[in-house]
C-alpha cells in the first residue's frame, strides 16, 4: 500500500531528473520537447499497464464516451484520488476533460504563480490518459493546458486545468497553449 | 460517499501499482539513458536521496514521532513506523554488527519489484535502489550519516532481500558562521 505521497515525490523527482539531465549533457538537439515527451512516454506505458489491471474485471465499453466516463470517473479517481469535474465534448472526437484542482499542481500556487512550470508536471499524466485510451482502443492525441481562474479569491479553483483529448489524430490547429 | 468505501482499499492498492509501475518506467528510461548498469545504480540513489531529504518531513509531519535516542530506536522507528506507512510493509530488523552501529533489514516482498524480472544483460543492476537513496537522505536530515545497500536481493535469486545499514557518524549541526 504505497502512499499517494510516494508518488508525488517520485513524480516530483523524476521530471526534475529529466530536466537536470538534458542540461547537463548539453546536447543542443534536445530541448524541451524531448525532455516532454520522455516523460509523456514513460506516462504512455504505464498508462496501458494500469488500464489493463483496472478494467480486467470488467465489462467492455458501448461506445467512446463510455469509455470517456470511465476515465473521468473510476480512472481519475484511482489515480488522483478525484473525479474529473467537467467533461465536454464536440461528439466529433474531441473531448475536454476539466479538473479544478489537479491533485499534481495543487502545491505548486493558488493562483498564476509559476504557471510556466505547470506543463512540466503535465506531461507524464498526459501520457498515462493516452496509453490507458490507447489499450481500450481510442487512438488519441492528448493535451493538457492550465489556465488559472482569474479570481483567486475564489477558494475552490487553485490551479484549473484542462485535459484536451482529440480522438482520430485531428491535426492540431488550436492554441498554442499546450504543453511547452 | 458510500461507494468510496469499499473503493478505498482498492484504490489504496491501485495507488501502489501506480507507484510500481511508475517506478519501472524511470528505471526503464534510466537504463535506456546510460550505457551501464553501474551508472544506473548511482543515479537512482541520487533520486533517492533528493526524495529522501522531502520524505523526513512528510514522515515527521505524519507520525509525529520524536527524536531518536540511539541507532537501535531508529531501525525500529524506520522499520515498524516508515516502511508500514510509505510502503505497507514490516522489514524485521536483524544482523546487529557487535558494535552496534551495522544492521540488516530483511523484507520478506518488495513491493517496488511487482511484476518486474531483471533480463540477463542487467545483472549487476540494483533496481530497488532509490531506497538507499531515500534512506540516506532522510537519515541525513535527522542528523545522521549512514551508508545503505542491498546485500541480497530477489530480483537477483536471493530469497529475501536484505538491506545493510551502517551508522557512520553523527553530524553537528554547522552554524552558518565562517566559510565552508
Amino acid at each position: 500500500m504505497a502512499d499517494d505521497v510516494l508518488f508525488e515525490f517520485l513524480h516530483m523527482e523524476m521530471v526534475s531528473h529529466i530536466y537536470k539531465d538534458q542540461a547537463s549533457r548539453g546536447e543542443m538537439e534536445k530541448d524541451r520537447a524531448t525532455c516532454v515527451s520522455t516523460l509523456e512516454g514513460m506516462g504512455f506505458r504505464v498508462g496501458q499497464g494500469l488500464i489493463e489491471r483496472f478494467t480486467k474485471d470488467s465489462p467492455s465499453f458501448k461506445d467512446d464516451l463510455d469509455v470517456m466516463k470511465f476515465i473521468c470517473k473510476d480512472f481519475w479517481i484511482n489515480v488522483f484520488r478525484k473525479q474529473i469535474d467537467n467533461l465536454r465534448t464536440n461528439h466529433q472526437g474531441t473531448y475536454v476533460l476539466q479538473d479544478n484542482k489537479f491533485a499534481l499542481l495543487t502545491q505548486f500556487s493558488n493562483g498564476k504563480q509559476y504557471l510556466e512550470e505547470a506543463p512540466k508536471y503535465l506531461a507524464y499524466s498526459c501520457g498515462l490518459v493516452r496509453g490507458a485510451l490507447s489499450n481500450l482502443g481510442m487512438d488519441c492525441v492528448v493535451t493538457a493546458e492550465v489556465s488559472l481562474m482569474p479570481s483567486c479569491e475564489s477558494l475552490l479553483s487553485s490551479s484549473s486545468s484542462s485535459f484536451i483529448i482529440y480522438h482520430h489524430t485531428t491535426p492540431n490547429i488550436t492554441d498554442t497553449t499546450e504543453m511547452f | 460517499m458510500s461507494r468510496q468505501s469499499n473503493r478505498t482499499t482498492d484504490s489504496k492498492k491501485m495507488n501502489s501499482e501506480l507507484f510500481t509501475l511508475t517506478y519501472g518506467a524511470l528505471v526503464t528510461q534510466l537504463c535506456k539513458d546510460y550505457e551501464n548498469d553501474e551508472e544506473v545504480n548511482k543515479q537512482l540513489d541520487k533520486m533517492g536521496y533528493n526524495i529522501g531529504v522531502r520524505l523526513i518531513e512528510d514522515f515527521l509531519a505524519r507520525s509525529s514521532i520524536g527524536r531518536c535516542q540511539d541507532f537501535r530506536e531508529t531501525a525500529d522507528v524506520i522499520s515498524k513506523v516508515a516502511f508500514k506507512m510509505y510502503l505497507g510493509i514490516t522489514p524485521s530488523v536483524t544482523n546487529w554488527s557487535p558494535a552496534g552501529d551495522e544492521l540488516s533489514l530483511i523484507l520478506e516482498s518488495n513491493p517496488l519489484v511487482d511484476f518486474v524480472e531483471l533480463p540477463d544483460n542487467h545483472s549487476s543492476l540494483v533496481y530497488s535502489n532509490l531506497l538507499c537513496g531515500v534512506l540516506r537522505g532522510a537519515l541525513e536530515m535527522v542528523q545522521m550519516a549512514v551508508d545503505v545497500k542491498f546485500a541480497q536481493d530477489t530480483l537477483r535469486g536471493d530469497n529475501v532481500t536484505e538491506i545493510r545499514m551502517k551508522f557512520i557518524k553523527r553530524i553537528e549541526e554547522n552554524l552558518p558562521a565562517g566559510d565552508e
